[in-house]
Order: C-alpha cells, then sequence, then structure tokens
C-alpha cells in the first residue's frame, strides 16, 4: 500500500489520573493517556497489566474511584454501558461473545438495535415505518457483510463457523452501530498468520474508510507496532510508556518489562 | 435469430436492445439482492463504457485487457471494446503478477479494466515491465481512494466521461460499429498451455459466433436459457456459454456474488444451461454422500433405496428408453422424495442442458448425475476452434467417448492416432507466433489437436486416449498412455491426482495427491488423527488405502491388452498438493507433466531404486507471492501386478 497522509483530529478521548481497585487489588493507578480523532491507538502490556480493564473503563463497565474521562470535550459523569454504546463507543470482546445459534446476518443485525427507533409492537406489525427501518439496518448490515468479505456464511448459524470468521462476525457487530471509537480486545488472539494479516488488514481498512478510532489490546508486537498511530504500555496497573511505535520499542524501562528484569 | 448480417457482437446487442429491450440480460447479487440489467440497459452501459474507452484513446485493433471475477462491468468491458474495433484480452484473475506481466506485454495491451485492489496493486507492481499500458480503470473502488497515479481511472468516472463523449460525437460509435466485420479480430484467449509460455489464440467474430450459434441450434437453446458466469473469464468455455451464446440467443447470464457463494447462487438462481469441469461434479457427489452419511437414518436408507432404484431405470428413462410402469411409478415416487428434492438443493433442479468437458469423467460420477435425471453431456473442444468439436447427442450419451462432431465441424485422425480438424471456429493465429501457428494448422485448413483418439466401431463416436505427445512406450515395447491410467486412479474419490511415469523405463511408477476431503472423512471416522495434508499424506493407514486403488487399476489394466504392461509396480503419495502457484499445474489445473518430472527427480530416481523412503525438499509459493521451503520423509510402496493373460498375481512382494 501506498503511503498517504492520514487524517489525525484533535483528542476526543482523554483519560485522567484514573485509578480503579478491586478492594485492596490495585487494578490501574494513576494512568493518564488521550486518544485522537482518527487514530489507532493501542494498549500494549503483559498478562494482568490492567489492558482490559482499561478497555472496561473507557465504555463504562468500571466505575474508577479516581480520575476523569473526557469525551468529545464533556467531562464524564455517571457513565454505563448503554450509554457508552450510545455516545458512539462500541467493542469486540476478548472471548468471543456472539450468540452462537443465530447466523452471522442476525448477529450483525443485533448491532444495529440501538439505531432502531420503532418499538417492539411496531415491530411485531412491521408494517409501514417499521419494515422501512427494518430494510435500512438490512441495507447498512449488508454493506458490513461486503466490508468483511463474509457473504458465503451470511446465513451460518455462528457456533458452526471457525473461530476466525466468529472473531470477523464479532467485528461486524461492533462496527453495525458505526461507531466513533472502536474498541479491540485481541482481536487476532489464537489466529494463525494469514488470518491475522487479514484483520490487520480489515483493521487499517476500517480506519481508513469509516474514519474510526480504533483503540486496540493486542499480544502480537509485530502487529501493534504496524498498525498503530501511538502506543501506551501498561505493567501491574502501572503506566509504563506512551508515545509512537518507535519510542515505545526503544524505551529502556519498557524493555526491562518484557525482558522480564526483576521488578 | 440466424440473421446473417449479426456478425459481430455490438450488432447483436444492438439488435437485443431492440427486440428484447425488458428482457433481462445480466444479473449480479449486491448487497445480498440480486440486481438486474435489460438488453436495453445493458446496451446503454456498453455504449457509455465505449465511449469512455474512445476518450481515453482506445482505437481499432488495440487490445483491452480484462482481468477480475465473472462481473457484468467486465463482461461490458469485452462488447465496448469490440464496439470500437478494438480486442479484448481477458487474462486470469488468479495468476501472479508475473504471468501477467507476460501477457499484458506479449498482447501490447493498451488499457486494462479490472475488478478491484486486488487486481490494480499486481499492475503497479509489474508496470515498469509494460510501459505500453497507458491506464487502468478499476469497478469497485474500495481500498483505492489514496492511490493518486494520474492513470488510475474510477468504471463510473470513465463512463460519465463517455456520456459526454457519445454527445459530442454522435455518429462515432455507430460509424465504428458498421466499420467491423465478421472476419475482423473479435478476441485473443490465452491459453495456459502444459509447456513454454502461454500462447494468444486469435478468433475472429466469425469463429466465435458461427460457432456459438451452431452450438445453440444443435442443442435447441433459446433466450430464456439461465446461466451462472462462474469460471474464470479468461477460459474459452466461458467465454462461449456465458459471453458469446449469450448473446446471440440472448439469454440472461447470472454473476455470482463472489466466488466463495458460487454454491448459494447457483441454488438461488437454477440455471437450466451449465457447464463444469469433472471436478466440480466430482466434489459435488462427495458432498452429498459425505451428508448422507451423517443424515438420520430414515433419511439414509430411502436416499440409498431410491438411488439404486435410479441406477437401474433412470438413465434409460432419460434416454428415452423403455422402463416398465412398475419401475416408472417408482422412478416417479423417487422424483418428489428424493431426486426432486436432491437437485433443488444442488442448484440442479431446472437444468435441461449440462456439458462437462476437459478431462476424462469417472463413469459413476457421469452416471449419478443422468440417473437424477439431469441431461449431463461431455464435450470435446479447444480454444483454438471456440470449444465445439465433438458433442454427444441425446440418448447416445456414453462415460468413455465425447460424442460425434458437432455441426461444420469435419474430424480425422492421422497415422499417428493424432486427432485432426476443420471448422468454421478454426482460428485465425497465435498472436505474433507464426511458427507456432504454421506447427498447429496445415496450409489447408486442418488443425492438429495434440490428442490421441479413435473412433468407437460400435457406435461412430470419438474416443480420447491421451495427449499425443504424453503416449510413449516402456522399454519392452508397450503402449504407455499415463493419462488413461491417471484418470482411472482419479476416478477413486480418494484420490485427487496422480501422475504416472514410464516412458522408456522398465515399467510405471505413480505419483499420487490424496483428496484431502474425501481421505480427511475417511480417517476421522477411523479415529484416525491428522493436522493436516502433509500429516495425512504420510500415514501407514492411508498407503493401504491408496495401495487397494493402484491395486484395483493394475487389475483393471491386466485385462486391456494393449495397455496390461504399464502396470504400476510402485508409488508413492506426494508430500505437497500439486499447485498452480508452484507451476506444478496450469491455471486450469492440469498437470504440467514434464515440470512436475524435472522438480522432483529425486522421488523419481527414488521410485526406480529399492529406496524404501525418499527425503525431500521443496519450494513453495504461497498465496501472496511469499515463498518457504517443505520439508518431508516420503515413504514409498509397492503395489501388487498382474499377468496380462491370466489373473494370478506376479509381484515380487
Amino acid at each position: 500500500m501506498d503511503m498517504y497522509e492520514r487524517k489525525i483530529g484533535d483528542v476526543i478521548l482523554a483519560l485522567d489520573n484514573i485509578s480503579l481497585s478491586f478492594g485492596a487489588l490495585k487494578v490501574l493507578d494513576d494512568i493518564s493517556f488521550d486518544v485522537r480523532q482518527g487514530e489507532i491507538r493501542s494498549i500494549i502490556g503483559p498478562n494482568g497489566a490492567g489492558k482490559s480493564s482499561m478497555l472496561n473503563v473507557i465504555n463504562g463497565f468500571y466505575h474508577p474511584q479516581q480520575g476523569s474521562i473526557t469525551f468529545r470535550g464533556e467531562k464524564r459523569k455517571e457513565m454505563d454501558v448503554h450509554k457508552a454504546a450510545a455516545s458512539g463507543i462500541a467493542r469486540t470482546f476478548q472471548n468471543i461473545a456472539l450468540f452462537k445459534g443465530m447466523s452471522t446476518l442476525d448477529n450483525i443485525m443485533t448491532g444495529r438495535n440501538l439505531k432502531m427507533k420503532c418499538n417492539i409492537f411496531q415491530q411485531a406489525w412491521y408494517w409501514g415505518k417499521a419494515q422501512k427501518e427494518e430494510i435500512e439496518h438490512r441495507q447498512k448490515v449488508e454493506e458490513i457483510i461486503d466490508f468483511l468479505e463474509i457473504q458465503n456464511i451470511r446465513k451460518t448459524p455462528v457456533g458452526r463457523l471457525p473461530y476466525g470468521f466468529q472473531k470477523r462476525v464479532e467485528l461486524g457487530r461492533a462496527l453495525a452501530a458505526e461507531p466513533e471509537i472502536l474498541l479491540l480486545d485481541e482481536p487476532m488472539a489464537g489466529m494463525n498468520v494469514e488470518e491475522k494479516e487479514d484483520m490487520s488488514r480489515f483493521i487499517l481498512d476500517i480506519n481508513d474508510e469509516f474514519g474510526t478510532t480504533i483503540i486496540l489490546i493486542e499480544h502480537d508486537m509485530g502487529v501493534v507496532m504496524d498498525l498503530s498511530d501511538r502506543v501506551v504500555v501498561l505493567d501491574y496497573g502501572r503506566q509504563l510508556a506512551d508515545g509512537s511505535p518507535d519510542e515505545v520499542r526503544s524505551n529502556q524501562t519498557v524493555i526491562d518489562a518484557y525482558l522480564g528484569v526483576s521488578h | 435469430m440466424s440473421d446473417k448480417t449479426l456478425n459481430t457482437f455490438p450488432r447483436l446487442l444492438a439488435s437485443h436492445a431492440k427486440l428484447l429491450p425488458d428482457h433481462v440480460a445480466m444479473r449480479e447479487k449486491e448487497l445480498g439482492i440480486w440486481q438486474s440489467w435489460t438488453w436495453s440497459q445493458a446496451a446503454k452501459e456498453v455504449q457509455a463504457l465505449a465511449g469512455g474507452l474512445a476518450a481515453l484513446g482506445l482505437k481499432r485493433g488495440e487490445k483491452l485487457a480484462i482481468i477480475g471475477d465473472n462481473r457484468p462491468r467486465l463482461y461490458w468491458g469485452m462488447t465496448a471494446a469490440q464496439t470500437l474495433g478494438a480486442i479484448p484480452v481477458p487474462l486470469y484473475q488468479d495468476s501472479i503478477a508475473d504471468e501477467m506481466a507476460y501477457i499484458l506485454d506479449n498482447a501490447d495491451v493498451k488499457i486494462a479494466l479490472v475488478e478491484d485492489q486486488e487486481q490494480v496493486d499486481k499492475l503497479l507492481e509489474i508496470r515498469d515491465r509494460c510501459p505500453q499500458i497507458e491506464h487502468i480503470i478499476f469497478d469497485d473502488p474500495r481500498g483505492l481512494r489514496h492511490y493518486d497515479q494520474p492513470f488510475l481511472h474510477n468504471f463510473e468516472d470513465i463512463q460519465h466521461q463517455g456520456q459526454e463523449f457519445n454527445q459530442q460525437n454522435v455518429d462515432y460509435l455507430n460509424k465504428e460499429t458498421r466499420q467491423s466485420d465478421g472476419d475482423e479480430i473479435s478476441i485473443i484467449l490465452y491459453t495456459s498451455g502444459t509447456t513454454g509460455n502461454p500462447k494468444g489464440v486469435v478468433l475472429t467474430n466469425d469463429n466465435v459466433i458461427i460457432t456459438a450459434r451452431n452450438g445453440i441450434i444443435r442443442e435447441g437453446l433459446t433466450a430464456y436459457e439461465e446461466v451462472l458466469a462462474y469460471l474464470p473469464m479468461a477460459w474459452v468455455g466461458d467465454n462461449l456459454f456465458s459471453y458469446a451464446q449469450s448473446l446471440v440467443v440472448g439469454f440472461c447470464v447470472s454473476c455470482p456474488e463472489s466466488a466463495s457463494t458460487v454454491t448459494t447462487d447457483l441454488r438461488e438462481i437454477g440455471p437450466t444451461y451449465y457447464f463444469a469441469p469433472p471436478r466440480v461434479y466430482e466434489n459435488i457427489l462427495t458432498q452429498v454422500m459425505i451428508r448422507m452419511e451423517d443424515a438420520g437414518k430414515i433419511k439414509r436408507s430411502m436416499f440409498h433405496y431410491f438411488m439404486e432404484h435410479a441406477r437401474k431405470t433412470g438413465v434409460k428413462i432419460l434416454n428415452g428408453d423403455k422402463v416398465s410402469a412398475k419401475d416408472s411409478l417408482i422412478y416417479k415416487l423417487g422424483g418428489f422424495l428424493v431426486y426432486g428434492p436432491l437437485k433443488d438443493a444442488l442448484g440442479l433442479g431446472r437444468i435441461k442442458l449440462a456439458y462437462t468437458a476437459g478431462e476424462a469423467i469417472g463413469p459413476e460420477i457421469f452416471e449419478f448425475y443422468r440417473s437424477l435425471g439431469i441431461n449431463i453431456k461431455q464435450l470435446y473442444g479447444q480454444t483454438e476452434c471456440m470449444v465445439f468439436l465433438c458433442v454427444q447427442p441425446d440418448g447416445e450419451v456414453f462415460a468413455d467417448t465425447v460424442g460425434t462432431p458437432a455441426i461444420d465441424v469435419e474430424i480425422k485422425i492421422d497415422d499417428n492416432g493424432e486427432i485432426l480438424y476443420r471448422s468454421p471456429g478454426v482460428f485465425h493465429s497465435y498472436y505474433k507466433n507464426p511458427e507456432a501457428t504454421a506447427s498447429t494448422k496445415t496450409p489447408d485448413g486442418w488443425v492438429l489437436t495434440g490428442d490421441a483418439g479413435f473412433f468407437d466401431e460400435h457406435n461412430g463416436h470419438l474416443k480420447i486416449i491421451d495427449r499425443a505427445k504424453d503416449v510413449g512406450k516402456l522399454n519392452d515395447g508397450t503402449m504407455f498412455a499415463p493419462k488413461y491410467i491417471e484418470n482411472k486412479l482419479k476416478f477413486f474419490s480418494f484420490i485427487k491426482e496422480a501422475v504416472l511415469f514410464g516412458n522408456e523405463r522398465d515399467h510405471s511408477c505413480a505419483f499420487i495427491n490424496i483428496d484431502l476431503e474425501a481421505v480427511g472423512n475417511w480417517a476421522e471416522r477411523r479415529n484416525l488423527a491428522y493436522s493436516g495434508y502433509i500429516d495425512l499424506a504420510g500415514q501407514d493407514e492411508v498407503y493401504t488405502l491408496i495401495k487397494e486403488c493402484v491395486e484395483k487399476v493394475n487389475k483393471d489394466l491386466s485385462q486391456d491388452g494393449r495397455l496390461g504392461g504399464s502396470q504400476m509396480h510402485r508409488f508413492l503419495i506426494l508430500h505437497k498438493e500439486l499447485d498452480a502457484d508452484d507451476g506444478e499445474l496450469t491455471r486450469t489445473r492440469k498437470v504440467r507433466r514434464n515440470f512436475v518430472e524435472e522438480r522432483y527427480q529425486d522421488l523419481i530416481h527414488a521410485l526406480y531404486s529399492d529406496m524404501n523412503e525418499c527425503h525431500v525438499k521443496t519450494q513453495v509459493v504461497f498465496e501472496d507471492g511469499h515463498t518457504g521451503i517443505l520439508e518431508a520423509d516420503v515413504k514409498i510402496s509397492d503395489a501388487e501386478h498382474f499377468s496380462v493373460d491370466h489373473l494370478t498375481a506376479v509381484s515380487e512382494v
């Protein structure tokens, strides 16, 4: 692919001095970083570093005891998962969380749920407005199916699909919400090289085609360094470094942590 | 529609747009919904594109390359080029960049019309080797937004420019269409060739259109046929069935959503006219059998009962022979309970005519489809004559012949057993290759097929033995026809590919590729664990399985006087599947014998020694063009062979 100038905008999400504990266990300790509009931002760190907790804080599932989150210039107050989703944050999970008995199409359709305006009675009647709305949503879902090249599994129950495809369907469902920020929790875990290449391609394409800001957790360092604009490094809840892939790569503290120097 | 003045494709298109304006010409599944274009809409699309190509400077006699999956816009690209008197050159879309560079350069391609980013990237990679390419037009803009090369154009932009061009130059397209004639070059199709570089087969409008029309007349096809265009556009068969014949008689062609959805699309479209190479029919049958084994007991016994009945009576009924009232009644019941639903599930429920060609088809496979009432027939032909040489007439269909000569085709067999023909489809020349043309076409218009064959004395049908140059002799003088034996091996569902050696040797030996799906399923049922092809191929149980197949073929051969001496003495199962990306197969999946022989010298040496195992290192090319090394210990097995006169084993094992 040719290099081109990417449009990276202002800060869309700022996390300041976030601390999160469960009882005596400090999971996140005074973490601060920001995310700019349109960038691919990665969070890396060894197991138990607090990466998934960080995502859970961002999408409102965990409530930090300290610190503030500013999303689109507004300081976030009470937050829950539903509100986060409605405000334009969608995510995928480390362990696939799809409806196994439902088809690919229906799974992705559930991602449109928040966009549906008709109530359950109108939908049951399926006439006029409800029908029109359904067709519009189906159109959007079909565009995603086309984008992710999963036409051949449109009607296959998700439980019967191989792992790599399930991951893709999950990504599709997150995309169906047309999110402003997409949180990806280890999208390439357990994949072979070819599947990883495909997934990387999709992540870049999503970022490029839809301008979606992406926050990525990933263990494969090669992938992280290739895809990311900026990387934040966590270790045991502490923030070790923050910067461009090159800066992070040459940071002595990071090297020590990754090479296993005793703490 | 046998008007002789309709001797070019633009004229045919214009005639349909006038006479069948609202008849659907083309369909494509887009975002899950079938979109269709009528003949009058198709004509408008073609005109806009032709104008755009003219605006880009494409002139009479210049070449337009077409690269991609079967897409309406790419088919329109062919007619648009022909409207200007330019020549379309379709290329295999899965070719790697290097292979494309040769053809693009050899054909002097000026503009390339491609499907998507994948193809654009390939062309950009080889651009400095094909400097004569002035413009690239792409159909699907996805991923191409940041490509700012001035010579890259979006299909829709070109059509807009074309509409403007057509407004400013009102009579330009008509004038160009009027200038074209039947003897003008219509298309260049590159044959993948089992040896050397691909050759560009130059075909005139008359070659293509007369042959296509003769095929339609012989089979009684109409404008109401349905065809699914799913085979590579660069292949002569697709050009005939999905392009030429559609334009000649006006039937509708549907393009699948993607290569991976063909089975679903087939079911939705339900074609009436269908072509598939034997391996497609084989795959479908294998899948049916695997799924039936997993079905419930009642369904399974019903399936087996009625299939047994179909085997006895179905073919007779299809051939129009008399069967007893009881048999006919049971067959009708079977049609309702089994055959109908099965054909429907396969998308073959409406088939009037299905062809198979390219390779020999296994008799069981052939009979399976015919017994279901699917009129599948064999066809023999080549690119050099626009496909049709021989076709099986209705009611005279046999598994081991390719039928009688098609309309206007003369066939003769020369003293060496090689098949020669003369027909209206005989190609103009090989592009820029007069030597090859001269060695293939005799001065009085006969074309050498390179195939060895003979006419069956009983029914007058042509039988093909092998490629003439591949027919050799063992050291003891026995005739050695490798393909004949390879086909016998490949009729076993466990064997996907086989390569035989024996010319100028004491006896014959074989390389085998197992069929991963069939053998994998077989292994699973026996609780044999395996991690992939290479692991499965090396297992002793699999060797025993394949040995049985080889020995059955040997036994079969021992009863065939002429070929009895070429029974296989030893064989091995190759550690990798033969692959076109590695150059071992052509793009149409034919084995490149010499290449394989050279590449696996060590293995062949081991076959003809008394070694039981051989260590090999093989370089392989992955889909993205990267290379890697594959290492394996390949086992070699002996096979029992039989005396030709009386069936007693004479093996040394």
